[in-house]
């Protein structure tokens, strides 16, 4: 049997993987798949505990959290497609009108 | 609680006080017939309820007192809204609902064509209720209630003309030395509540009978302090200054509020709460030293007046010194006996003065009166009774009262004969000048030529001289005939009268002190010969001058004349306030005050706290810089550190 700590190791790459990607990339649909990342890196950690204790909650969360990423996905690929129909541009650098 | 009936004691304050707020808050959608309607009925059940409390008077158990509620509980110490009744009382609320009656039905005519006429009356309501308040409250906290809620009603009404500066100010005035004396009041009560831990009438007065040891001391402290209060309510000296400039409001205000109610409420005080001034000859001392003075210095001042209404206002505080002078020698039912009179032939002097006025269109100024006997005859005949009445002419009502309060200066222990001969003095001052204006108003040729188109007053109506409308003489004709019965109820002994008034008050002003030297019949008789014939000399010398020789008073004046420019600028008083207290008060409050403090410090402290946020966000605004790699950032840099510091604190710091 694989140790939980293995997961855990690899849910803690992925994650950091996704959150490098998240800083550095200027494209908002990396940065839209980096967020994707994340979150299935803490469903593998969700996963990985509940096997490990025997407890189904953990399994649960994780439907939960795919249904929330699936409507981000429908909302935030319908928003990514407004800015570049406004902008044309998919360069967050370039979108920073939110200031003071 | 005794077992007598429930008089239901606070619904007489309460329906001038709901006529008030009738008034106060739809009267000016109301026709006028309606307003008055009103004001008048407000007043007019508290007349028939105090007519039947008169009526079944001598069935009760005195005092009487009603608990209405309870105020104030805090610890051991409490107030109630509690009523008394007691002789006392009675005097007060037949003055107060009687004349104020009257006044409201003068003022129907004499305020009919003024701009505002429902918030005179809404007025003049609000101040009978907080002036039955001050006459029925059981306990120095309500007193005080009433004591400042009439103040505020004479602001109110003496500023009544408010586009005028001059009626503004005389409010603002009369405002801020009220303020004066109603701190010695606050004191005396703190005083009262250190000492006997309650402002009960009965509670105060029991203990202090109970302790005969107690005698000057704390009382004399609290005594005076009370003085104090009742020289700014009763426009005593030093705090008289603000009565002559009342005369800024309407004359039925005047004859009201500044002549026959509220300005006596100095007397009542000193009267209700004798049995503190008992214990304190010093207090008492200073309470005739004051009424003396002030009888004098006001009586002088009323010689050279010219203003018809002013020589009124300082024969009111003059007359008030009278009061005080019995006060202070302890003769408490003669105070409050002229008091009564008083009340009398003042209001009808200021209604007869209102009437004049209101005859020609506003004119206030007696030069240019003249001859008017003929021409308005009722407002002269009522006027001559109230003139004779305050000269002390027997048998009309002021002779009786004045020469009680002479007779009791004379023998008291308190008084002396220097009391009685400043007072006598002064009764000639006022027989003079009383007669001064009835020769200039009623007689001799009419002056009024030289004055056509001076109306500064509201009356617009500017045709002749006219008679007053029947609802301004019938109250007239009533004090007049007050003024000339109004003192027979105290006919005194030695006239061959019962002094039935000072019998009836005797249980609440009986003083704990040594009996009075039991004074002769004859030598009453003397001194109201004495006094008789003073006011006689009186009315001699203001005939001579100002009917059978006119030119003479010029030439006097020039002959006079520093004496008689003292006297026209009243002493300077006004002057040396303002150069003592009003001026380096104004000049601290100004540069100080709002110049080092409010503006310093306040706004200081204000602008400060205000500059360092908006510092503090220009700094901190560089971090929304609208870049969302930067937020996210921030975002992960702030996750990092939240587990950093769990991480330490569940590792290194443990809390357990």
């Amino acid at each position: 049997m694989v140790p939980v700590s293995y997961y855990l190791i690899l849910s803690a790459i992925l994650f950091s993987i996704g959150l490098g990607a998240f800083l550095v990339k200027r494209n908002i649909i990396t940065i839209f798949m980096s967020i994707e990342l994340m979150l299935n890196a803490v469903n593998l950690s969700f996963v990985a505990f509940a096997h490990q204790w025997h407890q189904v909650s953990g399994q649960i969360f994780v439907f939960f959290v795919m249904v929330v990423a699936a409507a981000e996905a429908a909302v935030g690929l319908a928003i990514i497609i407004a800015i570049f129909r406004t902008r044309n541009t998919l360069n967050v650098d370039q979108v920073d009108l939110m200031k003071l | 609680m005794t077992g007598s009936p429930d008089l239901h004691l606070w619904l007489i304050p309460l329906v001038p006080f709901a006529g008030f707020l009738v008034n106060g808050l739809v009267g000016h959608k109301l026709p006028k017939t309606l307003v008055s309607a009103v004001a008048l009925i407000a007043t007019l059940i508290p007349v028939i309820q105090v007519a039947t409390i008169v009526a079944g008077f001598s069935s009760l158990t005195l005092p009487h007192v009603e608990h209405v509620a309870t105020w104030i509980t805090a610890g051991a110490f409490h107030a109630d809204f509690a009523f008394q009744l007691d002789q006392l009382t009675l005097v007060m609320l037949c003055v107060v609902t009687g004349v104020g009656f009257l006044i409201h039905v003068y003022s129907v005519g004499y305020m009919g064509e003024e701009e505002g006429y429902w918030r005179y009356f809404a007025y003049l309501n609000l101040f009978m209720f907080f002036m039955l308040t001050l006459v029925l409250a059981e306990n120095f906290l309500l007193m005080f209630v009433g004591w400042e809620g009439v103040g505020l009603a004479s602001y109110l009404l003496i500023g009544f003309y408010y586009l005028r500066n001059s009626a503004a100010n005389a409010g603002k005035k009369a405002f801020v030395v009220n303020r004066i004396g109603d701190f010695g009041f606050l004191l005396a009560m703190f005083l009262l509540i250190a000492h006997f831990g309650t402002l009960s009438y009965g509670e105060v007065f029991s203990q202090i009978a109970a302790h005969p040891e107690w005698q000057g001391g704390f009382l004399t402290a609290i005594a005076l302090f009370l003085v104090l209060g009742a020289t700014g309510k009763s426009a005593q000296i030093p705090l008289y200054v603000w009565l002559p400039d009342a005369m800024e409001g309407p004359t039925p205000v005047s004859a009201l509020i500044h002549a026959a109610t509220m300005v006596t409420a100095g007397v009542y005080m000193v009267a209700r709460t004798h049995v503190i001034f008992d214990r304190s000859p010093f207090a008492l001392s200073t309470v005739a030293i004051i009424g003396t003075a002030t009888a004098l210095f006001a009586a002088t001042i009323g010689l050279v007046q010219t203003d018809i209404k002013r020589v009124l206002a300082y024969s009111t505080v003059s007359q008030l010194g009278y009061m005080f002078l019995a006060c202070g020698v302890a003769a408490y039912s003669a105070g409050v006996f002229h008091l009564v009179t008083h009340a009398f032939f003042k209001a009808l002097l200021f209604l007869g003065a209102g009437s004049v006025i209101h005859a020609l269109s506003g004119e206030q100024d007696m030069r240019v009166m003249g001859g008017l006997r003929k021409k308005i005859p009722v407002t002269f005949w009522t006027m001559t009774m109230a003139v004779f009445a305050i000269a002390g002419f027997p048998p009309f009502a002021g002779f009786v009262s004045k020469d009680e309060i002479l007779y009791e200066a004379f023998i008291s222990p308190n008084g002396g004969k220097l009391l009685w001969l400043v007072g006598l003095l002064t009764a000639g001052l006022t027989s003079f000048y009383m007669f001064r204006l009835w020769y200039l108003t009623f007689f001799g040729e009419s002056r009024a030529h030289a004055q056509e188109d001076k109306h500064d007053h509201g009356h617009g109506h500017s045709h002749g001289v006219h008679e007053s409308p029947w609802v301004m003489l019938v109250p007239l004709s009533i004090l007049a005939v007050l003024s000339i019965i109004g003192g027979w109820m105290g006919w005194p002994e030695g006239l061959g009268g019962g002094n039935w008034f000072a019998h009836f008050l005797e249980p609440v002003t009986k003083t704990f002190q040594p009996e009075f030297p039991a004074g002769s019949k004859q030598l009453e008789l003397v001194l109201a010969l004495v006094s008789t014939l003073v006011a006689v000399a009186g009315w001699f010398v203001a005939h001579t001058l100002y009917y059978s020789k006119p030119e003479l008073p010029a030439k006097l004046a020039q002959q006079l004349r520093a004496f008689y420019n003292l006297l026209t600028n009243k002493y300077w008083v006004d002057e040396l306030y303002g150069a003592v207290v009003v001026t380096p008060l104004l000049f601290v409050s100004r540069y100080v005050l709002k110049g080092l403090f409010d503006r310093g410090v306040v706004d200081g402290g204000g602008y400060a706290v205000g500059y360092s946020a908006q510092g503090l966000g220009a700094i901190v605004q560089r971090i929304q810089s609208g870049n969302i790699r930067s937020y996210a950032g921030w975002l992960a840099i702030g996750a990092a550190v939240l587990l950093i510091v769990t991480y330490l604190f569940t590792t290194h710091f443990s809390l357990r």
